[in-house]
C-alpha cells in the first residue's frame, strides 16, 4: 500500500504563520520513514494531517490513490501520539482504551509487555511508559496499514524507548505496515528507520 | 581546585501523596522515596528520570508549592540552614527560582513584559529583559502579548526568561525544553550553563539524558522515585566508569551506544518492591539487595547498590 | 494524630442530609390532614412540651403545620427540578452539538430568560398557568434550567475537543458508542450535582411566590403561606408562627445544598483527597 501527501498547505487562523507550505511525501508498507525538520515546521500537525485529525487548506492525502477521508469507519492510519495520557478517557479502565482498538491480539499485549493488573487501572495509576504501551498497541488493530509516530518516546526512558521501538519494528516488519516516525533524536532515527526524509519548506 | 560552597544539599527526601482507592481505602503513595541531591554553586546538576516518576514533585517540593494532601519528609539544606515552609515562601521568586513546565504557572490576565519584569517599569529592568528576550530571538512585540497569544516555542522561551530577570542564587528548571528544537535547547541551555558559570547552582530536571550529558556538571539517575546514582558527567563516556546496574542498562540503550535494551517497566509506586526498586530486572539481584540500601561514595559519585565497587 | 477518611465523612453527610430529607416529606404527607384540623381550646399556645412549635390563632398545630409545608415544598422542588434539568440536559446537548445556528439561538435564550430577574419572571409564568401547584411547578421549571443547560453545553464543548474522543473517532467507533462510553460517564456526575444543588433554589422561589400570594392557595399549609399568614400575628408577640417555619425551611435548603456539595466531592476524583 501507498500513503501519499500531496502538495499539502495549512495553517491554523487566517492571520497565523504558514505551518506547511505545499509539501509532499510518501511512505511505502515495506517502509520505515523518519522525519527530520527545522525548527517549527510543525511535524506534530503533519502527522495529524495525515490521519485524517486535521484537513489540510490545499492538497490532499492518499491511500492507495483513493483520498483518505472516503475510507469510513476504522481508518487505516492511526497515529500514536506523543503523551499517552491525552489519548485515554481518565475515567475508564484501561481495558476499555485496549478493547477501542480493532481485535487486538493477544501476542501484541504481551510484547508490549502489558501486565493482566494494569488492565483493571485507571490512567492516573499508570506510569507513562506503561501508558504509551496501552496506546501502541490500541493503534495495532487487525485493519491498520500505516503507524504514524510522533515523538512517542520522547517523554520514557531510554530503556523503556528501545524495547518499545524494538517491538514496533518487528511488527511492522511482520505485517508490512507502512511506518513514519517524528523525532528530535537524530541517532533514534538513525536506528529506527530505512530511510530519512529531510523536510523543508 | 579550591572547595567550593554547597548552596543546595538535599537528604533523604520523601513526597508521599494521600489518596483515595475503590471509593473509601485511604492509602499513601509514596511517589518519591530517597531522593539525595547536592548542588554546589556554579554547578549545575541535572536530574534525569523518566515522565511521570515524580521528577517535577522535587522541584514543588523545594520551592514549597507541592499539592495540599502531599506530605514531605527528609530535608532540604539551603545554604547550610534547613529550608522550612516559611523560608521556601520567603526565598521563592527571589534567591531561588523556578522555571516551570508551562505557561500555566504564567497569569493570564497579565502582559508578559510587566508579568517578567514583576511590574517594575524602571529602565534598567527594561534594558535587561530587552537584552534577553534579543539572546532568544523574541521579538519586542511579544512583551506585549498575553500567555495565550504565544506559540509553544515563544511560551519555552519566555518561561526560561523569568528565572533570568533577577539574580538568583539558585535555578530550578524542570523540563525547560520539551518542544524546542535543538538549535533553541543548546541556547537555553547555554543561559542556564552562563548562570552556572556565574555562580548561581541549576538544578536541571529533564528526561532527557542525552541532553543533560551535554550541559551538566553531574547527572543523578533517578528511577522510581529513588536517586541510584550520582555521577560525573565523564563517568558517561563508557559503561565501566558507572555504578549502577540502572544507570549501565541506559547507557546501553542509547541509541548510539547500541540500542539494547533489557526486560520489564519501571514500576508504578504502588508496586514497587522491597528495597532496591531496579531488583527484579536486575542481573546481580541478590536477597541482601530486599532491604533497605544504603547511599554510599563510589569511586568519586554516590551509588544505591551494595553490588558496586 | 491520624486523620480522620474524609469520604467516609462525606459520604455521612451526604446520607444523613438524603435521610433528614426523605424523612421530613415522610412526615408530612402523613400528617397532612391533621395539619388542617383546628381546634380553638388550644389557639394562640407558645411552644411547650405537647406543641414545640406552638399553635396558630386557630389552634392548629404548628409542628405538623411546618412539617406538611416543608414537605410539599420538596415535593414541588423534585418535581420542578426534575423537569428543569431535563430542560437543560437536552438544551445543552443540543447546544454544543448542533452547529452555529442552533447553539446561537440556545445561548440566546439562556442569557434571554438569565437576564430577567428570576421572581419576576416567576410570577408571571405562575400567574399565567393559573398559580396553584400547576403553575408554581411550571414557573420554577421554566426558570431554573439556564445554569445547568450553560455547565452541561460547555461540558461537551471541552468533551467534543478532547484527544481521546478524536482518537475514538479514527478506530471507527460510531457517535452514539463514543457518547455513551466517553460522554456519559463525564456528564453524569456534573449532571446529578447540578440537579441536587437545583433543589434548594427551587424551595426558596417556591416559598417566595407563595408568599406574596403568586403561588399556591391559601388553604394548603405551604411553607410561604404559613410565612405570609404569621405577618400578621409578629407584631402581636407571636413570635413563634414565624420563626419556626423560617428556620426549618433554612435548615431544608442547607440539607440540600450539603447533599449536593457531598455528592460533587464524592464524584470528583481529584476533590476530597484531604
Amino acid at each position: 500500500m501507498l500513503l501519499e501527501a500531496k502538495n499539502i498547505s495549512f495553517k491554523y487562523g487566517k492571520d497565523t504563520r504558514q505551518i506547511l507550505d505545499n509539501f509532499s511525501l510518501s511512505v511505502e508498507s515495506h517502509e520505515r520513514v523518519g522525519i527530520i525538520a527545522p525548527s517549527g515546521f510543525g511535524k506534530t500537525t503533519f502527522c495529524k494531517i495525515l490521519a485524517g485529525y486535521e484537513k489540510p487548506d490545499s492538497g490532499e492525502i492518499l491511500l492507495d490513490g483513493k483520498s483518505l477521508s472516503s475510507y469510513k469507519g476504522y481508518c487505516p492510519v492511526q497515529m500514536i501520539w506523543q503523551h499517552p495520557e491525552q489519548v485515554v478517557n481518565p475515567r475508564l479502565h484501561m481495558r476499555a482504551a485496549l478493547e477501542e482498538g480493532d481485535k487486538i491480539e493477544e501476542r501484541i499485549i504481551r510484547g508490549l509487555g502489558i501486565e493482566d493488573d494494569w488492565l483493571n487501572r485507571y490512567p492516573t495509576e499508570l506510569s507513562g511508559g506503561e501508558m504509551q504501551r496501552f496506546c501502541i498497541a490500541r493503534a495495532l488493530g487487525k485493519r491498520t496499514k500505516f503507524i504514524l509516530a510522533d515523538e512517542i518516546t520522547t517523554m520514557l526512558d531510554l530503556i523503556t524507548q528501545s524495547q518499545l521501538w524494538s517491538f514496533l519494528i518487528k511488527e511492522v516488519q511482520e505485517r508490512e505496515i507502512g511506518l513514519l516516525a517524528v523525532s528530535h533524536s537524530m541517532p533514534l532515527l538513525q536506528s529506527v528507520c530505512t530511510r530519512l526524509q529531510e523536510l523543508d519548506k | 581546585m579550591e572547595e567550593r560552597k554547597v548552596i543546595l544539599d538535599i537528604h533523604n527526601f520523601s513526597i508521599a501523596f494521600e489518596q483515595y482507592e475503590n471509593g473509601f481505602k485511604k492509602t499513601s503513595l509514596p511517589t518519591i522515596r530517597e531522593l539525595d541531591v547536592t548542588i554546589h554553586e556554579g554547578e549545575m546538576v541535572a536530574v534525569v528520570g523518566s515522565s511521570g516518576s515524580g521528577k517535577s514533585l522535587l522541584a514543588h517540593g523545594i520551592l514549597g508549592i507541592q499539592p495540599y494532601n502531599a506530605t514531605l519528609g527528609g530535608e532540604i539544606i539551603y545554604d547550610g540552614e534547613i529550608l522550612t515552609e516559611e523560608r521556601k515562601a520567603a526565598l521563592r521568586g527571589n534567591e531561588i527560582v523556578l522555571v516551570p513546565q508551562s505557561v500555566a504557572f504564567l497569569d493570564p490576565l497579565m502582559k508578559i513584559g510587566p508579568q517578567i519584569r514583576k511590574g517594575k517599569k524602571d529602565k534598567a529592568s527594561k534594558e535587561k529583559l530587552d537584552g534577553i528576550f534579543k539572546g532568544f530571538h523574541l521579538k519586542e512585540e511579544v512583551q506585549d502579548l498575553y500567555p495565550f497569544e504565544m506559540s509553544g516555542g515563544m511560551n519555552r522561551r519566555v518561561l526560561v526568561s523569568t528565572a533570568m530577570m533577577g539574580n538568583p542564587r539558585l535555578v530550578i528548571a524542570d523540563e525547560p525544553t520539551p518542544g524546542l528544537h535543538m538549535d533553541m535547547v543548546r541556547r537555553v541551555m547555554a543561559h542556564f550553563r552562563e548562570m552556572a558559570d556565574n555562580g548561581a547552582g541549576v538544578l536541571l530536571i529533564t528526561h532527557d539524558l542525552e541532553q543533560a550529558l551535554e550541559v551538566a556538571d553531574r547527572v543523578v539517575v533517578f528511577y522510581a522515585g529513588t536517586t541510584v546514582e550520582d555521577a560525573d558527567v565523564k563517568d558517561f563516556e563508557k559503561e565501566e566508569n558507572l555504578r549502577h546496574p540502572y544507570s549501565k542498562a541506559l547507557w546501553r540503550a542509547l541509541p548510539q551506544n547500541g540500542f539494547q535494551f533489557i526486560d520489564g517497566t519501571q514500576p508504578y509506586v504502588k508496586d514497587l518492591p522491597e528495597g532496591c526498586p531496579f531488583g527484579p530486572r536486575c542481573k546481580e539481584c541478590t536477597a541482601e539487595c530486599k532491604k533497605r540500601i544504603a547511599y554510599r561514595e563510589v569511586r568519586g559519585g554516590r551509588v544505591r547498590c551494595i553490588h558496586a565497587v | 494524630m491520624k486523620k480522620m477518611n474524609g469520604r467516609i465523612l462525606t459520604l455521612v453527610a451526604f446520607i444523613a442530609a438524603v435521610g433528614f430529607l426523605t424523612a421530613i416529606t415522610i412526615a408530612g404527607t402523613v400528617f397532612a390532614d391533621e395539619a388542617m384540623v383546628v381546634d380553638f381550646s388550644r389557639k394562640n399556645l407558645a411552644p411547650c412540651g405537647q406543641y414545640i412549635f406552638g399553635t396558630d390563632w386557630m389552634g392548629r398545630d404548628m409542628f405538623v403545620r411546618t412539617l406538611t409545608g416543608l414537605s410539599m415544598s420538596i415535593k414541588i422542588g423534585l418535581l420542578a427540578a426534575g423537569v428543569s434539568s431535563i430542560i437543560a440536559f437536552i438544551l445543552g446537548t443540543l447546544a454544543a452539538t448542533m452547529g452555529k445556528t442552533v447553539d446561537s439561538i440556545i445561548t440566546w435564550i439562556i442569557d434571554l430568560v438569565m437576564g430577567i430577574p428570576h421572581i419576576l419572571l416567576l410570577i408571571l409564568i405562575s400567574y399565567a398557568f393559573g398559580k396553584g401547584f400547576k403553575g408554581v411547578v411550571i414557573g420554577v421549571a421554566l426558570t431554573h434550567w439556564t445554569s445547568l443547560a450553560r455547565l452541561i453545553r460547555g461540558e461537551v464543548l471541552q468533551l467534543k475537543e478532547a484527544t481521546y474522543i478524536k482518537v475514538a473517532e479514527k478506530l471507527g467507533k460510531s457517535k452514539f458508542e463514543i457518547a455513551w462510553k466517553h460522554m456519559v460517564p463525564h456528564l453524569l456526575p456534573q449532571f446529578l450535582v447540578g440537579l441536587i444543588l437545583m433543589f434548594p433554589h427551587a424551595i426558596l422561589h417556591e416559598a417566595s411566590i407563595t408568599f406574596l400570594g403568586f403561588g399556591l392557595s391559601p388553604e394548603q399549609p405551604a411553607i410561604g403561606i404559613i410565612l405570609s399568614e404569621s405577618m400578621t400575628y409578629l407584631t402581636m408577640g407571636k413570635w413563634w408562627l414565624a420563626v419556626f417555619p423560617g428556620l426549618l425551611l433554612v435548615f431544608t435548603v442547607v440539607l440540600f445544598d450539603v447533599a449536593g456539595e457531598s455528592l460533587r466531592k464524592l464524584l470528583d476524583p481529584a476533590s476530597a483527597h484531604v
